[in-house]
């Protein structure tokens, strides 16, 4: 289903910037490989082809910071490996969006202890959370469907920085 | 115990003057810190024990004489036994003489020891932290180390917690 | 929050060669976040051109504190953490730490329970190897077979899934049996995933073994002889790929494996290539002895009678008060074990798994420790991949197939 079906024969189109940029952004968003522990099995299973994320424009993970758009935090972040979280938080282009997979990327799951960053949020601003332990893939996909809405409702003005 | 192990820990009570205790069909044996290479270089070379399994501690603050327990599990593969030597070691200044030259896995083993108990390694060729952050203060497996709980936030502490709490803001 | 410090050579000076001070060869950083370490571990290479003189590992990037948590917890709720210690081989890890906790506290096991563990353990061993192979198959950019090994990996999750309602973190095994019995499909999957299965392993096979490119990059590559294995404390497939045959569940029987007849595969040239084809032929020794459990799966309860360890059924807590008091105690406080310690070793997918477990005469464990395989194997590293260059080295480490979550507990 294109853009032709609903424009007919008529060869121009007519919608506002933020919409086409916004679709194009959510079409094609690269994740980088950031997988950590037990969650980054079930990403990959979410990349495989039972559950396909490739559907959704997640064709391929790159490993470079500089090329991806998402960066999906996927397992338990020791306090060792924060400061590498945050530098390769930091080298991503804008625009990046950041979703927390598990329980122990956002909150901590079931560590409760001195070797554990208590949630990812105080490293880095997340936009999405997927709960579980670890998600199922379709519980991914959610949470990337979901980041999808929110980029489509994203505005010009709100991304203006200083 | 075991047939095959019993004149092993014959041999290892007449030479070293150790204590025994036996659980669950498994035999520990009590070494002294001086002692404990020249018991593995015995084991290893007459016994056949080729496997060091594991080289361990447990603490048992408060008391203090002895405060650890550094404990080495060993496995014969040809003779199919397993044998445990447990080494006391004070609590001020914990310290044992190195196993790397009885088994090349103890340089990795003990460097864990020293990152998560404190007890200082005589003799080891690679002295850092291996699992913790380098700068890290105090040895987290210690008894009196905390566990470093953060409190778990319900709808009436939810808000103060939240003020507390250091979130990255872009 | 820290910065990264800059990494000076003053830290490593007494563990590479002369040659590096002078910046004859160069010190590079294979860091924490690469698409071919399998996981976060870093390691610093010293090269010489391409060829790599010194490998010298760097762990800790995922260290979670398991040993001093679980002492914090009752020794039914600390079981919940060690499913997340080796990710791959979630109900292995369980056993094992149900096995100590049972030898430390002397419970029966009753022989359905141990039927169906076999059968549990043995294909979370399939599920692992092929993790391993699709991972491995990836390293060498081979992807097609990354894409079957997860399509099989999903008939085997959809099996756990269907007993204890996880994926992954099943925690199916408890002190004393299991959660709760199989339900009625059971038998009909895992039988039609052994109908199924022997002629999947036949296809990685003609895509791989006999693959000129695969070939030319694993054969001769990462070498290990027994000897250096041993004082590694390497077991599991790399010591069977190196020539010797030693495997706990032929050595020391544990849960009802003598009864089952299986070979354990042995090669004797210790590279690359060896440790392939020692898992490819485990997947058909592990599918063997599934199919003999589930043919001899004998009827009876899958939980001890002691009630002092094990909870009652909840249809008993309405009729009797000696159900309600031993539920009551065994939720809220826990039950306790003596002033002894055990050490228990099974055999995981990576080689021996155990756990020394030392009770305090409380409800508490004093102290659990992970003897796990992958912190041993990856120690012989710098001895496999000397001489060898870069991209042979992610051949090694893909073989070895270490789990971080293992070695950094």
């Amino acid at each position: 289903m294109g853009i032709e079906q609903k424009l007919g024969n008529m060869g121009v189109a007519t919608l506002t910037l933020e919409t086409a940029v916004n679709w194009a952004r959510t079409n094609a968003m690269w994740p980088m490989l950031f997988g950590l522990a037990c969650c980054a099995i079930e990403m990959m299973a979410a990349q495989a082809s039972h559950y396909d994320m490739s559907r959704f424009g997640m064709e391929l993970m790159r490993a470079s910071p500089r090329q991806s758009d998402l960066m999906i935090v996927a397992g338990r972040l020791s306090r060792k490996m924060a400061p590498v979280l945050r530098q390769l938080y930091d080298q991503m282009p804008e625009p990046k969006w950041v979703i927390s997979m598990g329980d122990c990327a956002s909150c901590s799951g079931v560590f409760n202890n001195y070797a554990l960053v208590q949630g990812v949020d105080e490293i880095v601003p997340v936009d999405v959370y997927v709960a579980g332990c670890p998600p199922r893939p379709e519980a991914l996909i959610h949470g990337v469907v979901t980041l999808y809405e929110k980029v489509k409702g994203e505005k010009f003005k709100d991304l203006e920085k200083a | 115990m075991d047939k095959k192990l019993e004149l092993i820990v014959q041999a290892l009570q007449e030479k070293y003057a150790t204590s025994i205790e036996e659980f669950r069909e498994e035999v520990h044996v009590f070494v002294k810190a001086e002692q404990i290479v020249d018991a593995l270089t015995l084991l290893r070379d007459k016994y056949d024990f080729e496997l060091l399994s594991a080289l361990t501690a447990t603490d048992y603050w408060p008391q203090q004489s002895p405060r650890f327990h550094v404990i080495y599990q060993l496995s014969s593969i040809a003779r199919n036994i397993t044998l445990q030597l447990r080494v006391p070691v004070n609590g001020d200044q914990p310290k044992i003489p190195t196993a790397t030259r009885v088994y090349d896995v103890a340089n990795w083993r003990e460097r864990e020891l020293l990152d998560m108990f404190g007890i200082e390694i005589e003799g080891h060729p690679d002295p850092r932290r291996i699992l913790m952050p380098e700068g890290t203060e105090g040895h987290p497996l210690r008894k009196d180390f905390p566990l470093g709980y953060e409190e778990p936030q319900f709808t009436f502490n939810i808000d103060e917690i939240d003020l507390r709490k250091p979130y990255a803001k872009e | 929050m820290a910065q990264l410090e800059e990494a000076n050579i003053d830290l490593y000076k007494h563990l590479v060669s002369e040659r590096a001070l002078t910046g004859e060869t160069m010190l590079l950083n294979m860091g924490p976040q690469h698409p071919s370490t399998h996981g976060v571990l870093r390691l610093l290479l010293e090269l010489d051109g391409e060829t790599v003189i010194n490998c010298i590992p760097d762990i800790g990037y995922l260290h979670t504190g398991i040993e001093k948590n679980m002492e914090a917890k009752t020794y039914l709720k600390a079981e919940v953490m060690s499913d997340r210690l080796d990710y791959m081989n979630t109900m292995g890890n369980n056993l094992a730490y149900v096995m100590a906790v049972e030898k430390l506290v002397g419970l029966d096991v009753p022989p359905r329970a141990q039927a169906i563990r076999v059968i549990l353990t043995e294909l979370q061993r399939i599920a692992s190897h092929l993790v391993f192979l699709g991972a491995f198959g990836l390293d060498l950019a081979a992807m097609s077979v990354f894409l079957y090994c997860f399509r099989e990996r999903e008939a085997i999750l959809d099996i756990a899934e269907l007993c204890s309602g996880q994926r992954m973190m099943t925690t199916y095994f408890r002190p004393g049996g299991l959660w709760r019995d199989v339900p009625v499909e059971f038998e009909t999957a895992v039988r039609d995933f052994i109908k199924i299965f022997p002629k999947r392993v036949d296809e990685y096979e003609t895509l791989l073994t006999k693959n000129p490119i695969l070939l030319d990059r694993t054969v001769g590559i990462g070498k290990l002889d027994v000897a250096t294995a041993l004082q590694h404390g390497v077991t599991g497939p790399p010591l069977r790929a190196s020539g010797l045959n030693w495997d706990l569940r032929k050595a020391r029987p544990y849960s009802g494996y003598e009864q089952y007849d299986f070979n354990i595969p042995t090669r004797t040239e210790g590279d690359t290539f060896a440790r392939y084809i020692v898992r490819i032929e485990e997947f058909r020794e592990s599918l063997k002895i599934v199919e003999q459990a589930l043919n001899k799966l004998p009827m009876g309860p899958v939980n001890s009678d002691n009630r002092k360890f094990v909870p009652p059924p909840r249809s008993e807590l309405g009729v009797s008060m000696e159900a309600l008091i031993h539920h009551f105690k065994l939720w809220t406080e826990g039950f306790p074990a003596p002033k002894a310690s055990v050490y228990s070793a099974v055999e995981s997918p990576r080689g021996e798994l155990g756990v020394y477990l030392e009770g305090d005469g409380g409800p508490k464990p004093h102290r659990v420790h992970w003897r796990t395989p992958s912190f041993d194997n990856l120690s012989a590293i710098e001895k496999m991949s000397r001489g060898h260059l870069v991209a042979d080295l992610v051949a090694i480490l893909a073989s070895i197939d270490i789990v971080l979550g293992d070695i950094d507990r």
